[in-house]
């Protein structure tokens, strides 16, 4: 069980690094560099040049990635080109704000797809079953940031209710006036893990009502209760996988979800960051968000080799 | 037995005269026909594609040309039946000829991808070994990145455009291709024919393009057009946050965008756009399960 | 070319001392397999699917080959294809080496040599037409694609079926005994000297192996061919075999021709299959001793001779010394110390082997 871990765990490396290289390489890519930003278009070559060995931007592009890496591994995310500011602070005060909705959104999510998902499973072709394969195809090709718009027309504009944008609280929220300013999000961003959550688990429990042991079961006199607890133990590898991976797209999905409610999230920053063109705070987002994608598969499949046994490879 | 001299000269000719068997493809073409729903799916997005490419004929107004003083009127308006966006230009026609780019940016990087994608996967799936450990490798460095994540650091720092749209949704959904073709091509590797197909001293192109690809392009043809619909939805996403086409371009996502001060005024207009990419999105979705449960033959 | 000449190269190979026309010889062929489970995946042991293994087979015949499940019957007749690497051996086909700079290529030898599987319905394409299947070996060899179909077709015709019905069809169209006949047929389209059939009919039902059996039978005639006819069903493979040679634990213990085998078999392991067989005869029942013990673990086989853990006869010079395949008369040879004068073994002097 240790070494699957380990293994996993090593494993990981050369993925994290790989990604840092990527996200490198795009940051090379980009049109004109530091300089040109910092610096008027009418002040001359050779002082331009100059700045450049300054910030040694004329040194082999690997020895610029090694000291990139050297300066992310103690925590030096670079400076902002627009604010000044160092990144780290603007990063992960707004990852908090974004965790503020992604976590209750999972919650909310993840809970409501599974259960609808076993519900519709255990109702096999009933209506019930009918209307819940309607609407996952629905959820599934719902642009969300879409309903996003959707709810804030109805809910702000309409019937002016809920606030329409901005977070209105610092940290976590101490009041309902302040909650309410989370209802739109948190609701729009939880349907991205419901659709495909309760489909899967639809299909997950369907497969394993099938198998022979759950007959198995009933005919020991198991109450249907404790016969879904069985159903329920074997599904989960398969929708905790499922979990890791939706969070995964939380994280990244959250930048639109983010926009249309001005959040100050993550996402809100790499929009800013986009807008302004700010480089350094972009690249470190974006690094950020796909390094905590990285480690929550490893928990995910540490986790998974932990419930079902066949897993540890 | 026969002395094997006793047919005709020329092949062909028996060939045509010889009783047809039913392949796969067409089993799959007959069960598909027999799938309204699937059908009627397939009739809407033809119709749209219809539409799009011959907008001139379906629009009266130009998508282009504004009037302030026609700004944002309403859903039922007698020259506008479907309202006017904030800059007085006309939302239907915005809407058909931004069908162009936001189906364009929905299919061809599917399309791309699975080209791409798929001739990997089934190059890492066959060879094996080093070849499929590079390609795997490098494959699960891309899988770390959510999808949109990926398109959004492409897009972002390469800069908006529908070039570098449809690259970076290409970049986004080849690793997915890449899995299930290598995934597929694995199992069928192992089958008694391709052993046979070996053992007859054929080279590993040759079977991959013989053998291989007739047997895995199902499942892999299937996902792809599952991916549609998401691209779709992402695509219209990037416009959203500016970073796919920009003004005055049409586009559905971009509409969105530029609609969203406007819902104060005018919600109903400013929530339309996102219909068009709510319904194409579900008519792929809709058109790739189809898809699917009829290439569920049991052979 | 003789079983001398073979020894002479240095190998081991005294097996079949006077032989006619050896087309095919296999010398010291070996294949292991490694278990690899735990940590970091690391070999935790190994399979000897096939160890040491010498024969040679000559144009003409038709040379069964016997064993239980897990022998190395398959995985012998997968490495002589080709299809997998060998660990080391040699293999000649017509005296020229395989593999070798001057002799014959891979692709060379599968012109020569070809193979029928055991699974009718996955040897086949599911989604080409039958036709094509067969075409598809001349196809890539250079024949081009009218020529290389029209001997598809009279294939067809060859093997019993009729090209205007069948050609166009698809696998799952037909039935296993009409798969078989293109698989079959499909073997036969590069005109090969030496077909490999490997349990091929021990998936059908018994009417339809009698057909296909008697057609292998008017094929080589025909197209004068030579078998390599891979079996458990031991009735089988006394009806349609010249020689049987018989496989224990990727070993082989006896070789000889059939008449002999199956009269007086001289390995005991190869007397305990024969009278594991049912005889339709109540005046002919089983009296041999028939196996005992349990059928040892393939990773760690057992020391010496492999069979002595079954072996009512076993002794300790059967645990230290493996027993070398030795002829005990023209064209036969056994792998067993019983049988050699000297070997140590109790019953060793009623032996004939010099």
């Amino acid at each position: 069980m240790w070494a699957f871990t380990l293994r996993r765990l090593l494993y990981a490396v050369p993925v994290l690094l790989g990604v840092s290289m990527l996200v490198f390489l795009l940051i090379h890519l980009a049109p004109g560099d530091v300089v040109d930003i910092l610096v008027p278009p009418e002040v001359p070559k050779e002082i331009a040049d100059s700045l450049r060995r300054r910030f040694r931007l004329d040194e082999p592009l690997y020895l610029q990635y090694l000291a990139w890496l050297g300066r992310l591994m103690v925590g030096d995310f670079g400076v902002s080109f627009f604010s000044g500011r160092p990144v780290a602070e603007e990063l992960f005060g707004a990852l908090g704000n974004t965790l503020v909705i992604a976590l209750p959104a999972a919650l909310i999510g993840f809970s409501l797809g599974i259960a609808l998902g076993a519900l519709a499973a255990y109702n096999r072709d009933s209506w019930l079953d009918k209307i819940f394969s309607a609407t996952a195809i629905i959820g599934v090709s719902l642009p969300h940031y879409w309903v996003g718009i959707v709810l804030v027309a109805i809910f702000s504009v309409v019937f002016n209710v809920l606030p329409a944008q901005g977070m209105g609280f610092e940290g976590v929220p101490s009041n309902w006036d302040q909650v309410k300013h989370l209802i739109l999000p948190v609701v729009t961003l939880s349907l991205i893990p419901m659709g495909v959550t309760s489909r899967l688990v639809r299909a997950n429990v369907l497969e394993i009502l099938s198998q022979e042991f759950v007959g198995t079961l009933h005919a020991k006199g198991l109450s249907n209760r404790r016969v879904l607890y069985h159903t329920l133990k074997n599904a989960a590898p398969s929708a905790l996988a499922l979990v890791g991976l939706q969070f995964g797209y939380l994280l990244g999905g959250s930048i639109l979800v983010e926009t249309v409610f001005n959040w100050p999230g993550s996402g809100g920053l790499m929009n800013l960051a986009i807008f302004r063109r700010d480089v350094p705070v972009l690249s470190a987002t974006i690094l950020v968000l796909a390094a905590i994608f990285v480690v929550i598969n490893i928990l995910v499949d540490v986790l998974q080799a932990l419930i079902d046994p066949r897993m540890r490879r | 037995m026969a002395d094997a001299a006793v047919l005709p000269a020329d092949a062909n000719l028996v060939l045509k005269r010889a009783q047809q068997g039913k392949s796969y493809w067409r089993r799959v073409w007959e069960r598909l026909l027999d799938d309204k729903v699937t059908l009627a799916v397939i009739a809407v997005l033809l119709l749209l594609v219809v539409m799009v490419v011959f907008a001139p004929f379906f629009t009266v107004h130009d998508p282009y040309t504004g009037s302030v003083l026609r700004r944002l009127k309403p859903v039922g308006t007698l020259d506008h039946w479907l309202g006017t966006d904030e800059v007085g230009r006309d939302l239907w026609s915005r809407m058909v000829y931004g069908g162009r780019i936001s189906l364009l940016a929905g299919v061809v990087p599917v399309f791309l991808a699975l080209v791409i994608g798929g001739f990997l996967g089934i190059l890492a799936g066959y060879m094996g070994g080093l070849v499929n450990s590079v390609i795997m490798r490098l494959t699960d460095v891309l899988y770390a990145f959510p999808s949109i994540l990926l398109a959004i650091a492409i897009t972002g720092i390469l800069g908006s455009g529908l070039q570098n749209t449809i690259l970076a949704l290409t970049i986004s959904f080849v690793p997915p291709i890449i899995r299930i073709s290598e995934s597929v091509t694995a199992q069928t590797r192992h089958l008694d024919f391709v052993e046979a197909a070996r053992a007859s001293g054929a080279r590993p192109l040759t079977i991959m393009r013989y053998h291989i690809l007739n047997n895995v392009l199902g499942p892999i043809l299937v996902y792809a057009t599952s991916l549609i619909s998401i691209c779709i939805i992402l695509a219209a996403g990037l416009s959203f946050l500016g970073l796919g086409v920009t003004p005055p371009s049409a586009e559905w996502g971009l509409m969105l965008n530029n609609l969203r001060q406007a819902l104060w005024v005018s919600p109903m207009v400013a929530a339309l756009p996102g219909v068009m990419i709510f319904i194409t999105s579900m008519c792929f979705n809709l058109m790739s399960d189809g898809l699917r449960q009829a290439m569920d033959v049991r052979l | 070319m003789t079983g001398s000449a073979a020894a002479a190269g240095g190998a081991v190979a005294p097996a079949e001392p006077d032989a006619g026309m050896p087309l095919l010889t296999v010398e010291n062929l070996t294949k292991h397999f490694a278990v690899k489970a735990g940590w970091l995946n690391r070999s935790r042991g190994v399979v000897q699917a096939v160890d040491d293994v010498s024969f040679s087979v000559r144009n003409g015949e038709t040379l069964g080959v016997v064993g239980e499940s897990g022998c190395g019957k398959s995985t012998t007749a997968r490495l002589i294809m080709h299809l997998i690497a060998r660990d080391s051996g040699r293999i000649r086909f017509a005296g020229r080496l395989v593999g070798a700079a001057h002799g014959l290529s891979r692709r060379e030898l599968h012109r020569q040599m070809q193979m029928v599987f055991q699974d009718s319905y996955a040897s086949l394409n599911p989604r080409l037409p039958v036709v094509t299947s067969i075409a598809f070996g001349p196809f890539i060899h250079g024949l081009g694609k009218p020529a290389a179909l029209k001997r598809a077709m009279q294939l067809l015709e060859a093997v019993g079926l009729d090209p205007l019905q069948f050609a166009n069809r698809y696998p799952h169209e037909l039935s296993g005994g009409q798969r078989q006949r293109i698989n079959i047929a499909r073997a036969l389209a590069l005109e090969p000297r030496i077909v490999i059939l490997d349990e091929a009919v021990s998936a059908l039902d018994k009417s339809v192996e009698a057909q296909v059996l008697n057609l292998l039978a008017d094929l080589k005639a025909h197209f004068d061919l030579t078998y390599i006819f891979i079996s458990h069903d031991l009735n089988v493979v006394r009806y349609i075999s010249d020689r049987v040679m018989v496989m224990y634990l990727g070993k082989v213990v006896e070789i000889g021709p059939v008449q002999q085998i199956y009269h007086s078999p001289q390995h005991p392991y190869t007397q305990a299959l024969l009278s594991a067989m049912p005889s339709m005869d109540p005046r002919r029942r089983t009296l041999r001793a028939p196996l005992s013990g349990d059928p040892p673990n393939p990773i760690s086989p057992p020391s010496g001779c492999r069979f002595r853990t079954r072996c009512p006869f076993a002794e300790k010079v059967c645990e230290v010394v493996p027993p070398s395949l030795l002829a005990v008369a023209t064209s036969a040879a056994v792998a067993c110390h019983m049988r050699v004068k000297g070997s140590g073994h109790s019953r060793a002097d009623k032996a004939v082997v010099h």
